[in-house]
């Protein structure tokens, strides 16, 4: 295959970034997209010029560490995958390709396609776990049984791979798929129930304070998530965060 | 040669652990507030022990090269994670994972190690449940269980195909916790370029800010690696693309002992290679054998009519396809440990029967799980278990339910339907056994300094079965090494804060300086990637599944002469003060061109078969590995001596009075 890429390029947080076109040949439809990108930066560096710098590294949909924005979509045409997973065969020869960051005013550009997404970890740190010590000193894992529908759903809101997709996807760049996918995952175990109003709430304070926008739902982060993380979750933190305002006591 | 002492505890194997407990130093809480630790590496074994550091009241720096501690790669584990909690009743044990475990590493582990590990696991998993982790459940709300290669018993615990994921984002959590408390500072896009050694003792690190490319120096009481493994030397491999073996391989310059690092675990279900512009394997989890069977069709007919595209796999009929793994060990079947299923799949593509172009591929098949599964299903639910399409429909909805991710990933990857078509799979570097040498504390042979999960070489012998990886991470980070640490830094109470303005410190910033001056400025053609894949290569054809002395005295010769080139010519654009992705993987690749040539040395030396390691020169009549404890049944640890090839080779005896050396039969 032969296409036209347009890359954004952009040397580092504080300066101006551009499109630049990049030609490339002789690519095959069984290739990522992230090898066709390794093709390209090879070439590049081999004529002396700068490559185009991009997050990745498990390359196979699961450590979230690729993004990119291709063709007004991130992670590309395909549904249900990362773009490390998405394959050349998505394309046709002669195709011009768009390709950007992720774009969102809490996801600064680090460089080129890089961003930086650690406005996530820090929505983490406000609440992402449950107060128990790595001691061992707990009680029996089958003590306390959980229904499996219910340990399925947590599994379901826990698959989210943060690699914000959802952001990028959404016109107002909310966050909210993302920490409802956590606020979910604890709200339907048992042993995640004990903290859920103080979780739910400095997690959607500390969102806020992140500069994320608010939900309006679209669903376009559902339609481009690559894990298939369900709106249901967005509920169910609205839910369980109206439930935490009603009840704080003072 | 000098042996070495592991310092492992006297008294019985199963009080060991116990006995050293409460004979070791501890600090009080209010020292430990004066004490800093810096944890290199953020996966289950990193992750974990940051987090247990932290809450024990240390002050930990947590260094990951990636942007979020999230990313490291234990993320992509998926089968799960072995625990003795015999919730099955199917007469599992602590003895028993001890037994199977040093079995499956084909007696080349050290025995007390491995017991400590049987025994925290089911710690392990009480841990795990209640931070949240969502395991997979039966309909009465237990927990379920699966079975995993080289063992008899069910005492897998899974989370989908995704059971490294869940464990991760559970360290990770509590490391948020503890980060969120101002104990752990993290370091995100952090790379650790060196140690720093002072009298003798790790005191700290030399890192680069990825980003900004900013040289940083960082003090601690103690330094602990957690890196990972080093199978991206081979450059295909199931790594992520970041693995890398330098901070393991920069405290072995410093002193750290190398331990065993020929030994590594081809797993045998990966995807097969496509084309030369590959960058990375993927594994299909070992818990597809559960289900799936193995095999190639019996006539050579039939495989010239597969890769010729005139026959479908489905048309083979079932007394034409050779189940080669169920023929060969009728006692473990498609469950047989890693290294001997890899083994017999190279043996069939070998011998010509590989079912895709390449040659380099054999059948998973999972049709008879999808009638076994329907049929079940159908009856549970009272309908007609004679109705195909209808048992076809239940089985394959069984099968989404336990493999859903992984039959997923399969197909974008080669794009057909492996619920219709048998998956294609042929073996793929996965993981290390070798790595850096530590004794019962878990600490290298540098005072103050650690290495745990993979980086280490201590629990899995020359062979790890499958879901032990995890097990061992955490047991590491969780149970083990936040308490063996507290017997170092108790003698460190008075120490003060450690100052990084010393001669030690500056000179190691200016070394690291100097190499990274070096690549911008060379005056090279090609880029980092062309030598990285010319070096796997090498890895792959004389050090990968089966290796003989020639091959391997051609394969150090090769290496060498690649090193030198490298340095000629390699081509960094760019600058080092900014962020610049080629910069940080030439020097990766620098460590592994000398590490590669270590591991060949290695194998080498070892001239017996043993788990991963087959010398060709040591097999039985029926081409079974052939061990040899006469003259092999040690640790080898190497200590580095200016060049890998002048390595100084220290051997560690392993004495065995629990177990009985056996010859490993899986018949």
């Amino acid at each position: 295959m032969n296409l036209t890429l347009k890359i954004w390029r952009q040397k580092n947080s504080n300066s101006k970034g551009k499109m630049v076109d990049y030609p490339i040949s002789d690519i095959s439809p069984d290739m990522s997209f992230l090898e066709m990108l390794d093709v390209l930066n090879n070439q590049l560096i081999e004529k002396g010029e700068e490559p185009v710098a991009f997050d990745h590294d498990c390359r196979e949909g699961i450590c979230g560490m690729c993004s990119l924005y291709i063709n007004g979509e991130a992670h590309g045409p395909d549904r249900g995958v990362t773009t490390c997973q998405l394959h050349m065969r998505k394309f046709k020869d002669g195709d011009t390709i768009y390709i950007e960051p992720f774009r969102a005013k809490a996801f600064p550009v680090v460089k080129d396609l890089a961003v930086d997404r650690s406005a996530f970890d820090r929505i983490q740190h406000a609440g992402g776990y449950i107060s128990v010590n790595t001691s061992g000193n707990t009680q029996d894992a089958n003590s306390l049984p959980v229904q499996k529908e219910h340990a399925d759903r947590a599994f379901d809101a826990a698959t989210c791979i943060g690699c914000g997709a959802c952001v990028a996807s959404c016109k107002n760049s909310s966050a909210m798929l993302y920490v409802s996918a956590k606020i979910s995952q604890y709200a339907l175990l048992p042993q995640g129930k004990v903290e859920a109003e103080e979780r739910v709430q400095s997690m959607v304070n500390q969102m806020d304070a992140e500069g994320f926008g608010n939900c309006s739902n679209t669903g376009a982060c559902e339609v481009e998530c690559p894990k298939g993380i369900s709106l249901e979750n967005i509920a169910r933190m609205n839910r369980e965060y109206f439930k935490a305002k009603a009840s704080t006591k003072d | 040669m000098a042996t070495l002492d592991a310092n492992i505890p006297k008294g019985p194997l199963k009080d060991k652990w116990t006995n050293h407990k409460n004979n070791i130093n501890l600090v009080n809480p209010a020292n430990k507030r004066n004490i800093d630790i810096i944890v290199v590496g953020t996966g289950l074994a990193g992750g974990s022990a940051a987090a247990t550091l932290a809450e024990l009241g240390y002050n930990v720096k947590a260094f990951c090269f990636q942007d979020s501690p999230r990313r490291a790669h234990s993320i992509a584990a998926q089968g799960g994670i072995n625990a003795a909690k015999n919730y099955q009743g199917d007469g599992d044990s602590i003895y028993r994972l001890f037994y199977d475990t040093v079995k499956g590493g084909d007696y080349r582990s050290r025995e007390a190690n491995v017991y400590r590990l049987a025994e925290v696991s089911a710690n392990i998993i009480d841990q795990c449940v209640a931070q949240g982790v969502p395991f997979a459940r039966e309909y009465g709300g237990l927990l379920d269980n699966r079975s995993f290669g080289g063992v008899l018993v069910s005492r897998t615990f899974y989370a989908k195909g995704q059971t490294g994921q869940q464990l991760l984002l559970g360290a990770y959590s509590a490391m948020n916790r503890q980060i969120g408390r101002g104990k752990i500072k993290m370091y995100n896009r952090h790379e650790m370029m060196d140690v720093v050694k002072v009298d003798g003792k790790a005191r700290g690190i030399i890192a680069r800010n990825l980003v900004t490319g900013e040289v940083e120096r960082h003090g601690a009481h103690a330094v602990v690696v957690g890196s990972g493994g080093y199978g991206n030397i081979f450059f295909l491999s199931t790594n992520a693309m970041g693995s890398n073996a330098s901070a393991a391989w920069k405290i072995h310059k410093k002193g750290a002992y190398f331990a065993n690092p020929c030994f590594t675990q081809i797993h045998p279900t990966c995807i097969p290679v496509s084309g030369d512009l590959q960058a990375k394997l993927t594994l299909m989890s070992e818990s597809l054998r559960n289900d799936g069977r193995i095999w190639v069709p019996k006539k050579k007919e039939d495989v010239e009519a597969i890769r010729s595209g005139k026959l479908r796999p489905t048309q083979i009929k079932e007394e034409d396809r050779d189940y080669y793994l169920e023929r060969r060990y009728p006692a473990f079947g498609n469950l047989v440990p890693r290294d001997v299923a890899s083994r017999a799949a190279k043996e069939r593509c070998d011998a010509g029967y590989g079912v895709n172009q390449t040659g380099e591929a054999v059948y998973l098949d999972f049709s008879s799980a999808i009638e076994r599964y329907g049929k079940e299903a159908a009856h549970v639910k009272g309908l007609d278990e004679n109705d195909k399409s209808l048992v076809e429909k239940l089985g394959k909805e069984a099968v989404a339910n336990k493999y859903g991710n992984l039959f997923q990933m399969y197909e974008k990857i080669v794009d057909e339907n492996p619920y219709e078509t048998p998956m294609m799979i042929y073996p793929a570097v996965h993981y290390t056994m070798g790595g850096v040498w530590v004794d019962y504390n878990l600490m290298t042979t540098v005072p103050g300094l650690y290495a745990i999960g993979e980086a280490n070489f201590s629990d899995h012998g020359a062979n790890r079965l499958g879901a032990s990886a995890l097990m061992q991470g955490l047991a590491d980070g969780y149970f083990v090494l936040p308490y063996t640490i507290g017997d170092y830094l108790s003698g460190d109470i008075r120490t003060g804060a450690i100052s990084t303005d010393t001669k030690e410190f500056e000179l190691a910033e200016k070394e690291v300086i100097e190499r990274l001056d070096y690549f911008v400025n060379n005056k090279g053609e090609k880029p980092v990637d062309f030598y990285h894949k010319r070096l796997g290569k090498i890895m792959w054809n004389k050090c990968g599944m089966s290796r003989n002395a020639e091959t391997l005295k051609s394969a150090i010769d090769e290496i060498k002469a690649l090193r030198e080139e490298f340095w000629k010519g390699v081509r960094v654009p760019g600058t080092r003060n900014e962020f610049n992705e080629e910069l940080a993987k030439a020097g990766r690749v620098a460590d592994f061109m000398e590490l590669g040539e270590l591991f060949a040395k290695d194998a080498l030396e070892r001239e017996e078969s043993c788990g991963g390691h087959f010398r060709e020169e040591s097999q039985t009549e029926e081409g079974e590995a052939k061990r040899d404890d006469e003259n092999y049944k040690y640790v080898a640890a190497w200590e580095y001596k200016g060049e890998p090839s002048e390595a100084v080779l220290h051997k560690e005896d392993l004495v065995y009075e629990n177990i009985e050396l056996k010859t490993r039969s899986y018949k």
